[in-house]
């Protein structure tokens, strides 16, 4: 039967929800815009005998190789002269924006490495050869990839930017949107099968809320939309078939997507999530439960430029996130520049020494690809190849804390063994590194936390991984989403051990994974024992009106029926 | 053929920022110009050929073209190539 060929009427309701697991809370409205997922190109078209005949054809698909190559780099010149005039602003209100000026640069570059002539000569040829755009395109680009691959880091790393160029360059050439992420110009929510660290870091202030097909409560998209305070959905079946354009409302809470609303709905939504954040900013002072007991509210932060003053300080200094583009290692006086900038302006910093992993691979380190990178190197592990970029980690964040008069705490990450911890503990005691911790992120350390807090002074439980080492399941992975849930009673029973422990031994044990940052787990962790949560600066008032709700005893009964 | 040897004097080598004023000087010439190192020549025009030639601060490249303007274009990119471009960038920062 043929579709109908009239509009349906438009309907006062939301013509559909969609569910799926709500990451980052807040409520946005307005036009859903998917982003492209890379081209695949379609089956060969079938060998000419006499190309002669088909000339013609040929030289047309030559053409379309030009006007691709042309169309990616005009893009490209166009959004560098963009960026341009961000760093022009920036300049001009006083203050320097290197990451505008050195976006610019970097998409002029990709722009001339489109327009570059050897690559239209590569490309044309193949096609005047017989071959279609798409694919004339690709095997140019191949070609290219592969030298530049084979030379090995800088320009290894722009053999990935090559890949994005194809991208681009194969999808214009079959008539599909460009991938990457949408520039409306207007205000939307971005859709996307699922987002990785490249995609997240260019999200620009038009992004009012993420959904994505994939993705599950601990991957990048929702610890990347905590960080910033947009509502995300993840593991949302279904929102890749919503077409762009629709109006969609998300609760990052509830998890609930409704689609296409009328602009008075959209409208009633935007309202809701106003005062929502309205009341919650009303809030202040120190995590206090409803009869008076302290939970410290402390802050995960990449740089000093994440600190917000409405913490008790920092509880996560995720230190590699200062070098993650780096190719070469940061020298002492730049580390050491960079600790003190955040030990000047907290009261208190837990410094985490790198922690380079599969998810956040640091190139600088020059590590070997591994079958298996989360049971890898990784965390405190690189230290038993590099030795001494722990080394010149202590003694900076050492030197940082006597420049600033600061009280230095630091940890490692991924300690598994009591022989690493007091490791660790040594060679930070003995550049005079005021309080030593480890991390609870694998299920050994949490099952010798006793033994652990011997060596160390406090502990504090890195719940994403240690639920992934926990369950053997991979941290990324959508499809075991329910498994990294971390309500699952084996994952709070060993943080209940971690923080009985600590109790016994009088030394403090947080929590910094993303469950401290969740208002309806966190006072589930207040009552297994937790003594502080650090989370994303933008979940501390939620969690605070969360703890202010509750008495201790309350706390105490939620932890004891989610163990039962 | 006219052809000019000259050492890499970018801090960074002949990468990122160095490569593309390099290629958009060699480009605006209007001589087609070839840029060696040891076994592998590239079009000065050609920012992949550029980069794919890998070479590094204090590296020896040698430069040719050939025809009228061939000297004067190669004289220009030489003392390109002479100037320490990562350090000019700093100092615009």
């Amino acid at each position: 039967m043929p579709e109908p060929s009239t509009p349906e009427p438009s309907t006062p309701e939301p013509s559909g929800f969609l569910t799926g697991l709500g990451v980052s809370r807040g409520r946005a409205a307005g036009p859903a815009i998917r982003m492209a997922a890379p081209p695949t190109l379609p089956p060969p078209r079938p060998a000419t005998d006499h190309a002669t005949d088909h000339a013609a054809d040929h030289a047309a698909e030559a053409a379309i190789v030009a006007q691709a190559l042309a169309a990616v780099a005009a893009d490209l010149t166009q959004r560098a002269t963009a960026a341009g005039r961000a760093t022009g602003r920036a300049t001009a209100a006083g203050h320097a924006d290197g990451t505008a000026a050195e976006a610019a640069e970097i998409l002029e570059a990709l722009a001339m490495i489109a327009e570059d002539p050897v690559l239209l000569e590569d490309a044309e040829r193949r096609a005047r050869e017989g071959m279609d755009a798409a694919r004339a395109l690709d095997a140019a680009f191949a070609e290219h990839r592969d030298a530049l691959a084979a030379l090995g880091g800088y320009m290894a790393e722009r053999a990935a930017d090559l890949d994005d160029l194809r991208h681009r360059a194969v999808a214009f050439a079959l008539g599909l949107p460009m991938p990457g992420l949408p520039a409306p110009g207007h205000p939307y929510v971005l859709v996307a099968e699922d987002l990785s660290p490249a995609d997240t870091a260019g999200l620009g202030p038009d992004v009012l809320a993420l959904v994505t097909e994939r993705g599950g409560p601990t991957s990048h998209t929702a610890i990347l939309a905590r960080g910033r305070g947009l509502p995300a959905v993840v593991a949302c079946a279904g929102i890749m078939d919503v077409p762009d354009g629709t109006v969609v409302g998300v609760d990052g809470g509830t998890g609930e997507v409704a689609v296409g609303l009328t602009d008075e709905q959209a409208a009633e939504v935007r309202e809701g999530d106003r005062a929502d954040r309205a009341r919650l900013a009303a809030g202040s002072g120190p995590g206090r439960t409803k009869d008076g007991h302290p939970v410290k509210l402390l802050l995960n932060i990449g740089s000093a430029k994440d600190l917000r003053p409405d913490a008790e300080g920092v509880g996560l200094f995720r230190t590699e996130f200062l070098f993650l583009d780096r190719t070469t290692a940061p020298s002492f006086e730049e580390q050491v520049a960079a600790y003190a900038e955040v030990f000047a302006q907290a009261e208190s910093v837990i410094v985490r020494t790198l922690d380079a992993g599969t998810d956040k691979p640091l190139p600088f380190l020059g590590l070997p690809a591994e079958p298996n990178p989360a049971l890898g190197v990784r965390g405190l592990r690189v230290d038993r190849l590099l030795p001494d970029v722990l080394d010149t980690q202590l003694d900076a964040i050492a030197e940082a804390a006597r420049k600033t008069g600061a009280e230095a705490w630091v940890m490692a990450p991924m300690v598994t063994t009591v022989a690493e911890a007091s490791g660790f503990v040594r060679r930070a005691r003995a550049r005079g590194i005021a309080r030593v911790g480890a991390m609870v992120e694998v299920p050994a350390a949490a099952l010798r936390a006793g033994r652990l807090l011997r060596e160390v002074d406090f502990l504090s439980i890195g719940t994403n991984d240690l639920a992934q080492y926990t369950f053997a399941a991979d941290r990324q992975h959508s499809a075991l989403a329910d498994l990294l849930d971390p309500r699952q009673p084996a994952l709070l029973q060993l943080i209940a051990m971690c923080a009985e422990a600590g109790q016994e031994a009088g030394k403090p044990v947080g929590v910094c994974g993303e469950a401290a940052g969740d208002p309806l787990l966190a006072p589930l962790l207040v009552g297994l024992g937790v003594t502080s949560l650090s989370m994303a600066p933008v979940c501390v008032p939620a969690v605070r009106e969360a703890l202010a709700g509750l008495t201790l005893a309350e706390c105490r009964d939620r932890a004891l029926a989610a163990l039962s | 053929m006219a052809h000019r040897t000259v050492v890499v004097a970018s801090a960074g080598g002949l990468h990122a920022r160095p490569a593309k004023l390099f290629v958009q000087a060699a480009a605006r010439l209007g001589v087609p110009v070839t840029v060696r190192l040891g076994e592998k020549a590239v079009p000065a025009k050609s920012m992949l050929g550029v980069l794919s030639l890998g070479a590094g601060h204090g590296a020896e490249v040698t430069l040719e073209a050939d025809g009228p303007g061939a000297e004067e274009a190669l004289d220009s990119l030489v003392a390109l190539l002479s100037r320490d471009l990562d350090a000019e960038e700093a100092l615009d920062a």
